[in-house]
This record gives structure tokens, C-alpha cells and sequence, in this order.
């Protein structure tokens, strides 16, 4: 059987997560401290591979414990100070010496576990293909999840940082997101108070949270008759219906603003929440119904007809025996269309022409013109988005069980 | 037994079923009318009116109606009984090139003000005068002029002439609703170079972004299939990008891109010493590389919206493939661990079959969608730096260049391609699930 040698890979391995974990530390650093260097990303992977090889060849599997660990850490700090000539990152220790000492302890700190779990139970015997396999397996694994939360993370952190941080020193220093957190709250929270104070923050957000709501309400009241229609109820087109609802929902939104533009303008909906919350119900009453018939489906019928034996009529059965068993799933429609028409943007952008009606999506548009400082941008983007995220986690299982019941939609 | 006769379809006397049937049927229709109406009035007649207006020479302004309007004076103020003055009423056509019909109105005189030169086309019943001004050309006036008099009761009465207003009667062409068609509007955007291009262009975003968001969320899905400490949290992460605002990430990838000084993402670029000056992610249509003796414009406007694109909706991908994921029995994997499969046989021969039901399914329905998308360009580009889609050329027709009938005619275009990809998506669906 073939055997696959280690060492190579390892050296590579070590690399990676070398050069990796330095640039990401520097990176991290640069932005708390507001200390710019350049961090040697090639240095960093030529000591990781030592450090890779060193952990394979010579601390056998079973002895490689916490403190050797942190002793291998200190090793790569000392290698780099050695081979960066007691500059690493092209200053002098003394300048900003936390900043540095941090950086290079992070950077050791992770390239060592990193390469510690991705070499766990590899010693320097070759190995068989199975074993190999699973070292890359790590090895891919703790890259992507390292990657996918920084890819994932690093928009958002630059829009939190920003709208604590001021245009000037923006400019100065892009990389700078060092905010002095001892600051009193009305200096470090500037751009929310004034987006609050002078840009109608206020009434956009109470106008966002109306039409939500309201569109939740409405989906849900024309939703749930018709969804148990469907579910329960036998008539003529019940197949065709159950399927074809979807098809509505395939339907873009920009295909319908022209001329729902021409007809609220000739009807004076347009410029007003009316109009909207006209327009929000009916893009998410398809999915609404279609996820609720999805779920009464799946109820069993036995209840009702227990409760239509005892002389419940149709919509008592309806309200009292269906419902409280369908709370769940009447938790996740509600959420998912809430998320819905609290993100809309583009009736919202084509509808509302009237400051005292704008909803937090349109709002955070008028917010981008150069008259406007970005912090005060990203401060309005903040605000859209805490409620939503909040709503998202808090309810994190609903939600999560609504987007895949029905979630077709982007 | 007895539920049966009552709501099943077997052991029922006929007469009485059908009854019951027929009740069931005419209750299922009730529930079902309030959502029948909304989406007839908000989805169905308006994608109808599309076609309507797409073949319609329409233009923004054309929605302000034409409609006349009135000015009523006189002249010289009358101050004393006796006193003479020449009343006008001056008619106006608002609009510049519609017509209006039939145009008249009526006015009441105040008491005390004679009418002494009464014009031709005008009535007076009473104290109520009524005047037939006919058709009214687009941007033309008209003038009624009548001499009158007045008596001590209109001084006394302090009453003004303007008091009452005078109501308008009239019909104007509604250039939304006449019955004259043309195919101008469709002549013109096929007739158009960049329209090709921008076809190019959706599918080119289509197809990436869709790919992109796949790929990205099988990745993810495997990354947190395995169970460790911290992965509830990284899911809850990983779900960001879809949960939030729009409006918000894509203007946090505006100023993280941003090419100007202040832009935090070239900054790091230049700092890692990766690039020499900043890149304009957003701005930049095409870059030209040279590969292997090729030399080729490498979109990079176009790739930045399609990696927005996948970043934003992986989620989705990525909570279908782990919901699959995790329902497949973990018996199969046993079994293919004692016959010695590797890792990644195991995925490739295992988990990869199983998954390509729900990996078939998400990507026609992300086709469609990010067919579909406007805002994430739209709010990225506005449809600059080629990377103007289907969708940002229906809003830059109808509203940035104000020919609401040229819109609508790419809106049919952006229908039809979808029509056809939604027939596909219907196609392979499976029975079960829809």
C-alpha cells in the first residue's frame, strides 16, 4: 500500500497557517492600535514550516502538551526577532512596543495550535492514504472556517468601526479602527446622535417598524385562510394551487415597480406607507401561504375532525384547534416576512419621495451623498440592521426553520 | 367513522356528499379570495400592464396627466355701486402636447355683479354662469372676457368674485390608457449595441454569483457539519449576510472597497504590499492580463458584484446542504469506513450523490433569483463600469432616462428569459416536496 511522506506537507502546512495567522494578527492589530506597519507575511510562513517541522520530528505525539506548545510559541517569536534583525515589521521596537510584542505573541500563539491540531496524532512516519487524507481534511477545515469568518465578519466590523470613528482620521489612516472606548458616549456615539437629532432617524425607524408589522399582520391574515384551504379543503384546482403559488412568487419585483408606479402615482398611493403596505403583503402572501400549508399539511386532521364531530364550525376549528398548533410555524412566516419587508428596498426607494415617511431603507440612501460624512453612512446602516440581526438571533430556530421551509426567495 | 361521512370521500350516502362538497368547495374559495385579489391586483394585472405600457411610447412625465386650469380676476376692482369691470376667466392646458375635450365650467356669481355683455359661449341660469370652451390644444390658453356691473349689494357684501371657485369639466386623453400601440419601444432597445452587452452580462452575474453562492455554501455546510465548540456561532454568522438590510452590506462594501483615500481594503492591499495603488473594485470595468501567451479584459467591476453576489447568498445554500447533510443516515459512511474509504471518497462517492437533489434544486432556484436581483447592483455600481444587468437597464430606461414604455419593454425581455427558466425549474422539481 502507498505510503505518503510527512514532512513536505507539514513544511506547507506550517506555512500556511504562518503566513496566514501574520497577516490576519497584523492586520487585527493595525486596526485596534492604529499603528501601521507591514507585516512579513514570507518570514512568517519560512518560520511556520520550521515550526510545522519541529513539532512533527522532534515532540512525539503523546508529549506534545500545553507547555511545550508555549515554549515553541516563544521559539518562533525569538526566530522572528532574530531573522527580522530586531525589526520584524520594519520599525523599531520601541515604537508602539504592545502593538508588536501583541502581534508577534498572536501570530506564534495561533500558528502553533493551528499546526498542533492539524498535526495531532501525526508523527514522523509515513502514513497511509486514509490518514493523509484526514490531515488535509483538517487542514482545509480550519482554513475555511478561519477565512469564511473573517470574509463574513470583516464588512460588518468596518461598518460598526466606522460609525464610532470620525471622517478626518478616517482619511488619515484607513486601517486605524482603534476607538477610544473611554470616550464619553456623546463623543464616541457622535453619528448616532446626530442621525437621530437632525436626520429623522427617529420617524424612519417607527415608519420601518409600521410597515413591518402591519405587512405581518396582513400576510398572515390572508395567508392563513387561504393556506388551510389548501392544505385541508378539497376543490378543483387544490393541486394546481399548491404548486403554482411558488410560481408567483418567481415573479421580480422590478417587472411590477413600473407600472404599480404608474398606477400609485394616477391614484396618489405612491408617495405614502399606505402604498407600501399594500405592495409588501402581497410579494410575501405567496410565501407565506405556501410555507403554512406546507406545516397545516403535516398537522393531523384527526383534531379537526374531533372538533367538527363536537360542532366547531370551519373557522373555529380553524382559530382553536389549527393555530395554537401551528404557533411554530406561524413564528418563522412571521419572522421571515418581517425580515422581508423591513430589508425591501427598491418600492421603498421608488415610492417615497416625503422625508417624514421614509422607511430606514430609503432613509440610509439619502444618507449617500458626499454632503454626508460616511460615518454618519455606516452609523444609518447600523441602525438598519441591529433590529433585524437582534429579531435573527433571538429567534434564531424559527428563523432558521422559516428560511428553509420556504426560503426560495433571495 | 362518522368524521368520515362527514369530510372523507368514500363512505358517504351521494346526495348528501355532494352537498357537503359543494359546501367545502364554495368555503375553500371564500378563504382563498382575499389572497386571489391582492395578488391579482399587486403581481398579476400589473405584470399584464407591463405589456401594456411596453408597447406605449410613455415617458415619466406623461404621468401628470394634462387638465386644464382656471384664473378668474376682474378688472378694474370694482370700489363703488356702478362701478364697471371686465371679468376674465383665463383657461390654461397644464400639459405642453396633450389635447383636452370637451373643456367647460361652471362658476357662481356672487350677488350683485350683473352681467352686462354676456359671452357666446357661455350660460347664465340664475346666478350660475356656465361656459363651453370645446377642445383645448396642449400648451394653449384661452381667455373669456364679459363686461359687468355691479350693484351696492356686492359692495356691502365685501364679497369677492374669486369667492367661488369655478368648476372644471373635461376629457383628456390619458396617454396611459388610449389604444395607440407601437413597437418603438422594443425596436429601440433591441436596435441599442449595449443591450446584448447587458444581456451578456446577466447571464454572466447569473450564472457566477449562482455558482459562486453553491460552491460557498456546500464549503460552509461542510466546515460546520462536524459538531465542535463555537459552531452555533458560527452559524448564527455565517447568516448575516442574508439576514441583514441590503442597504447596509452594500454600502459597508462600497467604503471597505472604496478606491479614494479612506478606502480600508486597498489600504490593507497596499499595506500586505500586494497591490502598488489603490484598485478601483467598483469602478474598474476591465483590467487586461496576460496568461500563457493569452491576453484577455478581465472583468473586475463585474467579478466584485458577482463575489458580493455569492457572499450575501451562501446562507441560503448553506442551510440546505447542512439541513441534507445532516439528515443523511450516518450508517452509509460507517459502512464505507470499513471498506476503507478515504475522506474525500467518502465525499466525493458519498455525500456528493446524496446531495445533488438539493444542490439541482437551489441552483435553478438561485438561477432565477439572482437573475431576478436589482438592489445588490444597483445600490454596488448603479449599473456602471459594465456591469449594468437586465434588471438595472428596466430602472436606467424607465426612470434614469424617464421612457417608462422602453422600461417596460426590458421588463418583458427580463420576463420572458425567466418564463423560461421557471418551465425548466418546474421540469425538474421534484413531486414530492414542490
Amino acid at each position: 500500500m502507498r505510503r505518503f511522506q510527512l514532512p513536505i506537507t507539514a513544511g506547507v502546512i506550517g506555512a500556511v497557517w504562518g503566513a496566514l495567522w501574520m497577516v490576519l494578527a497584523g492586520i487585527t492589530m493595525m486596526m485596534v492600535s492604529g499603528l501601521v506597519f507591514t507585516p512579513p507575511a514570507g518570514l512568517a510562513a519560512f518560520l511556520g514550516a520550521l515550526m510545522a517541522l519541529g513539532i512533527l520530528f522532534f515532540v512525539t505525539p503523546e508529549s506534545r502538551k500545553f507547555p511545550r506548545l508555549i515554549g515553541l510559541a516563544l521559539l518562533l517569536v525569538f526566530g522572528l526577532l532574530m531573522f527580522g534583525r530586531m525589526a520584524p515589521f520594519g520599525l523599531r521596537l520601541s515604537e508602539g512596543i504592545w502593538t508588536q510584542a501583541g502581534t508577534m505573541l498572536l501570530w506564534a500563539g495561533l500558528s502553533v495550535v493551528s499546526a498542533h491540531l492539524c498535526l495531532e496524532g501525526f508523527g514522523s512516519q509515513p502514513v497511509r492514504r486514509y490518514l493523509y487524507e484526514l490531515l488535509m481534511l483538517r487542514v482545509l477545515k480550519g482554513l475555511g472556517l478561519v477565512l469564511f469568518s473573517v470574509f463574513v465578519a470583516l464588512p460588518f466590523y468596518v461598518m460598526v468601526m466606522t460609525s464610532l470613528k470620525s471622517q478626518q482620521s478616517l482619511l488619515a489612516n484607513p486601517l486605524d479602527f482603534s476607538v477610544n472606548i473611554t470616550a464619553p458616549p456623546d463623543e464616541l456615539f457622535r453619528s448616532y446622535i446626530e442621525l437621530f437629532t437632525k436626520f429623522h432617524f427617529d420617524t424612519f425607524l417607527i415608519n420601518s417598524a409600521i410597515v413591518s408589522v402591519v405587512t405581518v399582520f396582513i400576510s398572515l391574515a390572508f395567508a392563513i385562510p387561504g393556506a388551510y384551504a389548501v392544505a385541508r379543503l378539497r376543490f378543483p384546482g387544490q393541486a394546481f394551487l399548491s404548486r403554482s403559488i411558488l410560481l408567483i412568487y418567481m415573479v421580480p419585483a422590478i417587472i411590477l415597480v413600473i407600472p404599480l408606479y404608474a398606477v400609485f402615482s394616477q391614484l396618489g398611493l405612491r408617495n405614502s406607507l399606505v402604498g407600501l403596505m399594500v405592495v409588501y403583503p402581497a410579494t410575501t402572501i405567496p410565501v407565506a401561504l405556501y410555507m403554512l400549508q406546507g406545516y397545516f399539511r403535516g398537522l393531523p386532521s384527526e383534531l379537526e375532525e374531533a372538533g367538527l364531530m363536537d360542532g366547531l364550525s370551519r373557522v373555529q376549528v380553524i382559530w382553536k384547534i389549527t393555530l395554537p398548533l401551528a404557533v411554530p410555524a406561524l413564528a418563522s412566516v412571521s419572522l421571515y416576512v418581517f425580515m422581508i419587508a423591513w430589508n425591501e428596498f427598491l418600492f421603498a426607494f421608488m415610492f417615497l419621495d416625503d422625508l417624514d415617511i421614509f422607511t430606514l431603507s430609503r432613509g440610509v440612501v439619502s444618507l449617500n451623498s458626499s454632503e454626508v460624512p460616511r460615518q454618519h453612512l455606516m452609523a444609518g446602516a447600523v441602525v438598519a440592521t441591529l433590529p433585524v440581526l437582534v429579531i435573527f438571533l433571538w429567534f434564531e430556530k424559527y428563523l432558521v426553520s422559516g428560511l428553509t421551509a420556504g426560503s426560495v426567495k433571495g | 367513522m362518522e368524521a368520515n361521512t362527514l369530510i372523507g370521500s368514500h363512505s358517504r350516502p351521494p346526495s348528501k356528499a355532494g352537498a357537503l362538497a359543494k359546501r367545502e368547495r364554495s368555503l375553500a374559495y371564500i378563504m382563498l379570495l382575499p389572497t386571489f385579489f391582492i395578488v391579482l391586483g399587486i403581481v398579476l394585472l400589473p405584470l399584464l400592464a407591463n405589456f401594456w405600457i411596453s408597447f406605449k411610447p410613455v415617458t415619466l412625465g406623461d404621468l401628470r396627466a394634462a387638465q386644464p386650469v382656471v384664473n378668474e380676476r376682474i378688472r378694474p376692482r370694482p370700489k363703488a355701486a356702478g362701478d364697471e369691470g371686465v371679468l376674465r376667466y383665463r383657461v390654461r392646458n397644464s400639459s405642453k402636447k396633450d389635447q383636452l375635450y370637451a373643456v367647460s365650467f361652471t362658476d357662481v356669481l356672487p350677488t350683485g355683479l350683473e352681467v352686462t355683455n354676456l359671452h357666446e359661449s357661455c350660460r347664465i341660469n340664475g346666478s350660475v354662469l356656465t361656459c363651453r370652451l370645446g377642445d383645448l390644444e396642449g400648451g394653449s390658453r384661452l381667455d373669456i372676457e364679459m363686461e359687468t356691473r355691479v350693484s351696492q349689494v356686492y359692495i356691502d357684501s365685501g364679497e369677492q368674485a374669486r369667492a367661488s371657485k369655478p368648476v372644471l369639466a373635461y376629457e383628456a386623453e390619458n396617454s396611459l390608457t388610449n389604444l395607440e400601440f407601437s413597437l418603438d419601444n422594443f425596436n429601440k432597445i433591441f436596435s441599442a449595441r449595449e443591450f446584448w452587452q447587458v444581456l451578456r452580462v446577466s447571464l454572466y452575474y447569473t450564472i457566477f454569483g449562482t455558482l459562486g453562492a453553491l460552491v460557498m455554501g456546500l464549503f460552509a455546510a461542510q466546515l460546520l457539519n462536524t459538531a465542535f465548540r463555537g459552531r452555533i456561532i458560527l452559524r448564527g454568522l455565517f447568516l448575516f449576510p442574508y439576514v441583514a438590510p441590503v442597504i447596509a452590506v452594500a454600502f459597508a462594501w462600497v467604503l471597505l472597497l472604496d478606491a479614494g483615500p479612506g478606502g480600508t481594503f486597498n489600504a490593507m492591499l497596499q499595506q500586505m504590499e500586494v497591490s502598488d495603488g489603490p484598485i478601483n473594485f467598483l469602478g474598474k470595468r476591465s483590467v487586461d492580463i496576460h496568461l500563457f501567451g493569452f491576453n484577455f479584459a478581465f472583468p473586475v467591476a463585474l467579478t466584485t458584484v458577482i463575489i458580493f453576489e455569492s457572499w450575501r447568498y451562501f446562507p441560503l445554500a448553506f442551510l440546505f446542504i447542512l439541513a441534507r447533510m445532516q439528515s443523511i443516515s450516518s450508517e452509509i459512511y460507517e459502512a464505507a469506513e470499513m471498506d476503507g474509504a478515504t475522506p474525500f471518497q467518502q465525499f466525493w462517492y458519498l455525500s456528493i450523490p446524496q446531495l445533488l437533489g438539493i444542490l439541482s434544486i437551489l441552483f435553478l432556484l438561485r438561477f432565477i433569483w439572482t437573475f431576478n436581483k436589482f438592489d445588490d447592483i444597483f445600490l454596488l455600481t448603479g449599473g456602471a463600469a459594465g456591469t449594468r444587468t437586465l434588471t438595472v437597464d428596466v430602472y436606467e430606461q424607465a426612470f434614469a432616462v424617464s421612457n417608462l414604455g422602453a422600461g417596460a419593454a426590458v421588463a418583458v425581455v427580463v420576463f420572458f428569459v425567466l418564463l423560461f427558466f421557471s418551465l425548466i425549474f418546474f421540469k425538474f422539481s421534484p413531486k414530492d416536496d414542490g
